[in-house]
């Protein structure tokens, strides 16, 4: 069934490579080996002095108390980031699944959050639930909540969850619906002639043969939540109140950027490589060996 | 083991009537056999039966009691699909218990009715395998006995053996069928198969665009088809159909295409002479020669070994199919005669049986 094409001798596979290895390697392999370099070194932030100090920068970030708070807030960020986006993915998918007749108006809907910048998203958000020109912010301290992200930390942290989230759901989607939709219905009728209820059928057959899919996509919702939620957190919090939202991503910035702290920093972006690292092999070798059938 | 009823069963996909009524009662451990060409309707009157599909009209009853309203759940069937429909994370074991587990029986009951099925199904060795580790006719045995642990009161089979190798296909056929006797459960079991469905049935139900033809035994069907679709379907090859008209009184009946008439050795039909009708004559009931044998202009020869099969002409181009003991050769001037005792007489215009008049 695999249809495979030999080409002959080296040159046009190079070839065709070339761009993509180009890009790699302009965009990925000389900052991350930058970044690697800088890392051990300490420089002043003028860029006019610069000191090989080892490790040392990596042992200022790790008893950093500040960088441990992000550290926390990345854990909590993005477990519930990827715990909401999957959730919610996953219900609207196995609705979709039972009217797939309306489900490509319905994916066309649920595919537009993807498309928005993060930036653009935030700023959504922030119509809908800033405390004084949001519409739902107003309506809560209306309401009589005290509503106000910009002074409670909790909020703040719930908004950029959300709104993260939000941006999310929509890949989550169309990856859950075609899952759902490559398990046979016959297996599913077999199931209620014997006796399974649909929430048991969901659980007992449909969630299972899901795993592979959901495994996956926890990769993805964690990698995504590590590093592509600057743009939502810069955009509503700027990583406040105080530092209640601010993730390990968001710290290198702040550290390299604003405070031109560039061995901190970099020591930091080494670290998130290593873990991103860790989770691509996690990922890896678990779906190698969880397919079903 | 229970008794299952329908009445008056029709159901349409929006506008496509695709039932139109079926009745039909099936005694406690009977084996009925659903027949008919693809898309007539077997496998959604199999599924209304089951409880996936609800029927527009009509009623189901299992023992008596009505469970058209219930879901597949609650009517205590068991059903094995055409693709076997094998849970593909779970374990044979986990298969076959599946249902057991839900039902909440306690787990030495679940392992000795697994194990006991198993056993009976010759799959004791694959029962910690996963159905993606099994070979068709494996996983076939599998779904048959998860169909079998769960002692249910009706067995639903919907083309279970398509997907075999024709000599898988025959054995897996006669198992079937000693399971079914031994088991003695209420069976429905859909095919497009009729060798399959003349040796496993005790009756069969021949369908045709929604409508149940005939039910009866399968000798029954065979010896007196209730029209020419069900004469044509079952029987291979299949009955040849010669125009012709009734003279004589009813007594007799002249092909179309000329040649001395043709005596009805169990009486004349009613409707008198120049009726139009439609004969019917199985090509096995065809014989070389004779004083009144029809002259044949033979085209093709299909040696079978112990029979051959012979594809010709009458006169008035009408074809016709014969299968000859032995070795037959492909000779000029060849002529056949019909065994009068073997004819089928239908109604020209709407193909229905007619019987002799009075008889
Ligand atoms: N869910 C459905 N929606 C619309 N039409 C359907 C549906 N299911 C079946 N049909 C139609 O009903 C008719 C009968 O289908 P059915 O599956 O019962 O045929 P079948 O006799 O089992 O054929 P086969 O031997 O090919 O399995 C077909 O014309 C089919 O197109
Ligand atoms: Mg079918």
């Amino acid at each position: 069934m695999i249809k495979r094409v030999i080409f002959k001798g080296q040159l046009l596979p190079l070839l065709l490579l070339a761009p993509q290895l180009a890009v790699t390697a302009v965009f990925f392999l000389w900052p991350a080996g930058q970044a690697i370099y800088q890392s051990l070194l300490q420089e002043d932030p003028f860029g006019l002095r610069r000191e090989f100090v080892g490790t040392e920068n990596f042992d200022a970030v790790l008893n950093d108390p500040l960088w441990l708070n992000a550290l926390g807030n990345t854990a909590v960020f993005s477990v519930s980031v990827a715990a909401l986006a999957l959730g919610v993915a996953l219900l609207l998918a196995v609705q979709a699944d039972k009217a797939i007749r309306g489900a490509n108006l319905y994916k066309t809907m649920l595919i537009w959050p993807y498309a928005v910048a993060p930036a653009v998203a935030a700023v959504l958000w922030l119509f809908l639930f800033h405390p004084s020109i949001g519409l739902i912010g107003r309506a809560l301290n209306a309401a009589g909540v005290a509503w106000d992200y910009k002074l409670n930390g909790g909020q703040a942290m719930l908004l950029v969850i959300v709104a993260s989230a939000w941006k999310q759901v929509s890949y989550n989607f169309i990856f859950f619906l075609a899952g759902l939709q490559s398990i046979p219905r016959s297996v599913l009728e077999a199931a209620a002639i014997d006796g399974a209820r649909p929430f048991r059928r969901f659980w007992t057959v449909v969630f299972p043969l899901l795993s592979p899919t959901s495994f996956f996509l926890l990769v993805v919702n964690l990698v995504y939540a590590f590093f592509d939620t600057f743009g939502v957190i810069h955009a509503l919090t700027g990583g406040g109140p105080g530092n209640a939202t601010e993730t390990l991503i968001y710290k290198v910035y702040v550290d390299g950027v604003q405070n031109l702290n560039l061995g901190a920093s970099a020591a930091q972006s080494v670290i998130l490589m290593v873990l991103v690292v860790g989770l691509t092999m996690v990922q890896f070798r678990f779906v190698e060996r969880r397919v079903h059938y | 083991m229970a008794t299952l009823t329908l009445t008056g069963v029709k159901k349409a996909f929006g506008a496509t009537q695709v039932l139109h009524g079926v009745d039909l009662a099936v005694a406690d451990g009977e084996m009925v056999v659903i027949v008919g060409a693809s898309g007539c309707g077997k496998s959604t009157l199999l599924r209304i039966v089951a409880g996936l599909e609800t029927p527009s009209e009509g009623q189901v009853r299992i023992d008596g009691r009505d469970v058209t309203p219930l879901e597949p759940a609650d009517r205590d069937i068991a059903m094995v699909f055409q693709n076997y429909a094998l849970y593909p994370h779970m374990t044979v074991f986990d298969n076959m218990a599946y249902g057991l587990k839900i039902r909440g029986l306690p787990k030495p009951e679940i392992r000795r009715r697994v194990e006991e099925g198993a056993a009976l199904l010759g799959i004791q060795e694959l029962l910690a395998r996963k159905p993606r580790q099994l070979s068709g006719g494996q996983r076939q045995r599998v779904a048959m006995g998860r169909a079998i642990v769960r002692e249910p009161k009706l067995f639903l089979f919907d083309e279970p053996l398509s997907n075999l190798d024709a000599k898988l296909r025959v054995q897996m056929r006669a198992e079937i069928r000693r399971l079914q006797k031994r088991l003695g459960v209420t069976s429905l079991f859909v095919t497009h198969d009729q060798v399959e469905a003349m040796t496993l049935g005790d009756r069969l139900v021949v369908m045709h665009q929604g409508h149940a033809v005939q039910v009866a035994s399968p000798m029954e069907i065979w010896s007196r088809p209730a029209n020419t679709y069900v004469a044509g379907f079952i029987g291979s090859p299949a009955m040849n159909f010669l125009p012709a008209v009734l003279v004589d009184g009813g007594g007799a009946a002249r092909l179309a295409g000329g040649g001395a008439p043709i005596r009805f050795v169990d009486g004349p039909r009613a409707g008198g002479e120049g009726r139009a009708v439609t004969l019917g004559i199985r090509p096995e009931h065809l014989e070389v020669g004779g004083p009144d044998a029809l002259p044949v202009v033979v085209d093709l020869v299909e040696p079978l070994g112990s029979e051959s099969v012979l594809h010709g002409r009458l006169a008035d181009d009408t074809a016709l199919v014969a299968r000859l003991p032995g070795a037959a050769a492909l000779t000029e001037g060849m002529r056949l005669a019909i065994a009068p005792e073997a004819l089928h007489v239908f109604d020209a215009a709407t193909g229905a049986r007619i019987d002799p008049a009075g008889g």
